[in-house]
């Protein structure tokens, strides 16, 4: 089985369903929107501030605060690319047409990351400059240090959100359980174990939390996270790397 | 022709080929305690249309889905063409099948849905275009088939099947729920496929179905093989032949049917069946001895009837009649002559 046929059809599968679609570009709109909004406050909200916070002002990470919300449609998208196989059927079809299971799933994670990465580095430059726009004089430019970084790393850290769904979904193949682990999970329960105290030294080696440490140029206050912005994208490459082993494994040995 | 691969068993065939064929050598797949697919040993051959029949969760499904390799046997093995699934390069040009209409993405059109198929396995576009006008689908090829009917879904199924112009065709169960246009147009295509030569195995759990379409049947029943064998030796076998009998005076018929050596079959409604017997010569019997007969018919039962005796005993899902008798564990009816042909 030459793998390049199968990258050929899961590129058409992804361009022939509606959910790529709209899944993609409620990422973008949500991301930009929201990041406009909040940088947009955050330029009113500036000269309130007391000295600590104007120190630490990020207006780099402001603008990526969009992301927050737009990453949901990221996994929304990376869990139907998987799951819509199993919820339809077609993934008997699919396991007909190319036994080879690590070929299958491969190739169609290789296009959906290509897909999502494209997506991602595009939301996140533009993100960042709608975002500097709305916050004025108090914004950043793409040539200060660290700052392009910060960019391409949240194109980054969108398309590891995607991947690591796609993982989650190959193990647990129904839609509705994956979004209902994953959705909470990024939304919610990441946040509070990174925010509260007792947690927080575990929280912050969960994926997204992790991965965001690249967004940011400013370091927060007192900040005495044990790894850099590369080291925390690093932290989420190896949650990926882990859900799609999981995924892998189980799809190998697992009925279809 | 493929290269012609040692054997590795003879299987049932005499062949020394085994060009389009499936072969099934000791299948076994068990869920736990339950066995699905118990030990199942045939081969499907080419030119003619197999048909597999059994009850329903006597694991027709589970055998196909193992021919394709989606489930993995608990023990036993088998190949296509001498080879496991996962070993054909672009298997669906080797075998195409047909398990389950519903497998689509209903999202998706149904040009596209066989152009990733075709894709998947290097067949060219042209021959998407092809097989939707085989199956008559070119007129909705563009439009999304969860808004296909069951019948226009069945239609796309088989043109994934037939994309890869596959020697091997399988199809499980294809005339469900069909109208009769459905089903008569497929019967044809079962019948024109096996007459360019090619292998067609089709499940069903109607007798009266595979009458109408298969030369060869394999039966099996709660996993276990029950008969494999040709049509014709199938009906001539199972075609029982009997002559009816009613009479008001039947403690006398019974006992000159004794002298004369017969033995009749209660049926249910106080009439007397006796087989293989001609109908002149029980009525000349009677008359010689002034029996006064109701009903002198001679039957034949029907293949459905031979088809339910054969898999009683494996029946799963039993409708009790009257008797409280457990089934015999015994040797399932027609053991002494599967594999007989």
């Amino acid at each position: 089985m030459a793998a390049a046929q199968v990258v050929r059809s899961e590129w058409t599968k992804i361009r022939s369903v509606a959910s790529t679609v709209w899944t993609l570009s409620l990422a973008v709109v949500v991301t930009l929107a929201l990041g406009m909004l909040i940088s947009a406050l955050s330029n009113r909200e500036f000269d309130r501030l007391g000295p600590e916070d104007r120190f630490t002002f990020d207006p780099t990470l402001i603008s990526f605060a969009g992301m927050s919300l737009g990453q949901l449609a990221m996994i929304v998208f990376g869990v139907l690319v998987v799951s819509n196989e199993y919820s339809t059927g077609m993934i008997r079809t699919s396991l007909a047409a190319v036994p080879q299971r690590g070929t299958f799933l491969f190739s169609k994670i290789a296009v959906a990351t290509l897909l999502a990465l494209l997506v991602s580095l595009a939301t996140a430059f533009a993100t960042f400059f709608l975002g500097q726009a709305m916050l004025d004089e108090h914004g950043t430019s793409i040539g200060e240090p660290g700052v392009l970084r910060a960019v391409v790393g949240g194109g980054l850290y969108m398309t590891l959100i995607a991947v690591f769904s796609m993982g989650v979904a190959t193990m647990l193949r129904s839609p509705m359980l994956s979004l209902g682990i994953l959705m909470p999970f990024f939304f919610l329960i990441s946040s509070v174990l990174g925010n509260v105290p007792a947690t927080e030294k575990i929280g912050r080696f969960l994926p997204d939390q992790a991965g965001r440490k690249i967004m940011e140029v400013v370091p927060a206050a007192g900040d005495d996270t044990p790894y850099g912005p590369w080291g925390g994208l690093g932290i989420m490459a190896l949650w990926v790397v882990a859900a799609l082993v999981g995924g892998y494994v189980l799809l190998r040995r697992r009925d279809a | 022709m493929r290269s012609p691969l040692p054997l590795r068993w003879q299987g049932a065939s005499s062949r020394s080929s085994v060009s389009s064929m499936i072969e099934l050598e000791g299948l076994t797949k068990r869920y736990g305690e339950k066995v699905a697919v118990n030990h199942l040993t045939f081969a499907v051959r080419p030119g003619l249309v197999t048909g597999f029949l059994g009850p329903n969760g006597a694991g027709k499904s589970t055998t196909m889905r193992m021919i394709l390799g989606l489930d993995r046997p608990t023990a036993g093995d088998v190949r296509i063409d001498g080879r496991h699934y996962d070993r054909l390069k672009d298997p669906m040009k080797y075998i195409g099948a047909l398990l389950d209409a519903k497998a689509v993405h209903g999202g998706r059109s149904a040009y596209h849905h066989l152009l990733c198929l075709a894709q998947a396995n290097g067949i060219p576009t042209s021959r998407v275009h092809e097989v939707l006008g085989t199956v008559g689908l070119t007129a909705v090829a563009r439009k999304k088939a969860k808004n296909f009917s069951l019948g226009m879904g069945q239609r796309l199924g088989i043109a994934g099947a037939l994309l890869g112009d596959p020697r091997i065709l399988m199809f499980d169960e294809p005339v469900n729920g069909l109208d009769p246009e459905g089903i008569h147009w497929i019967r044809t295509l079962m019948q024109n496929l096996a007459a360019q030569g090619r292998t067609v195995f089709v499940s069903s759990h109607l007798m009266s179905e595979m009458a109408l379409t298969a030369e060869h049947l394999v039966v099996i029943g709660q996993g276990r093989l029950l008969a494999d064998t040709s049509m014709a030796d199938f009906i001539r076998r199972n075609s029982r032949s009997y002559v009816r009998l009613r009479t008001p005076q039947r403690e006398q018929l019974l006992d000159l049917l004794h002298r004369e050596g017969i033995t009749p079959v209660e049926a249910g409604d106080g009439a007397l069946e006796v087989d293989d017997a001609r109908s002149e010569h029980l009525g000349e019997l009677a008359a010689r001895h002034g029996i006064v007969l109701h009903e002198l018919s001679p039957r034949q039962a029907s293949l459905e009837e031979a088809f339910m005796r054969l898999t009683a005993e494996s029946v799963e899902y039993h409708a009790h009649t009257g008797s409280a008798q457990a089934p015999q564990p015994s040797r399932p009816w027609g053991a002494d002559w599967k594999k007989g042909s």
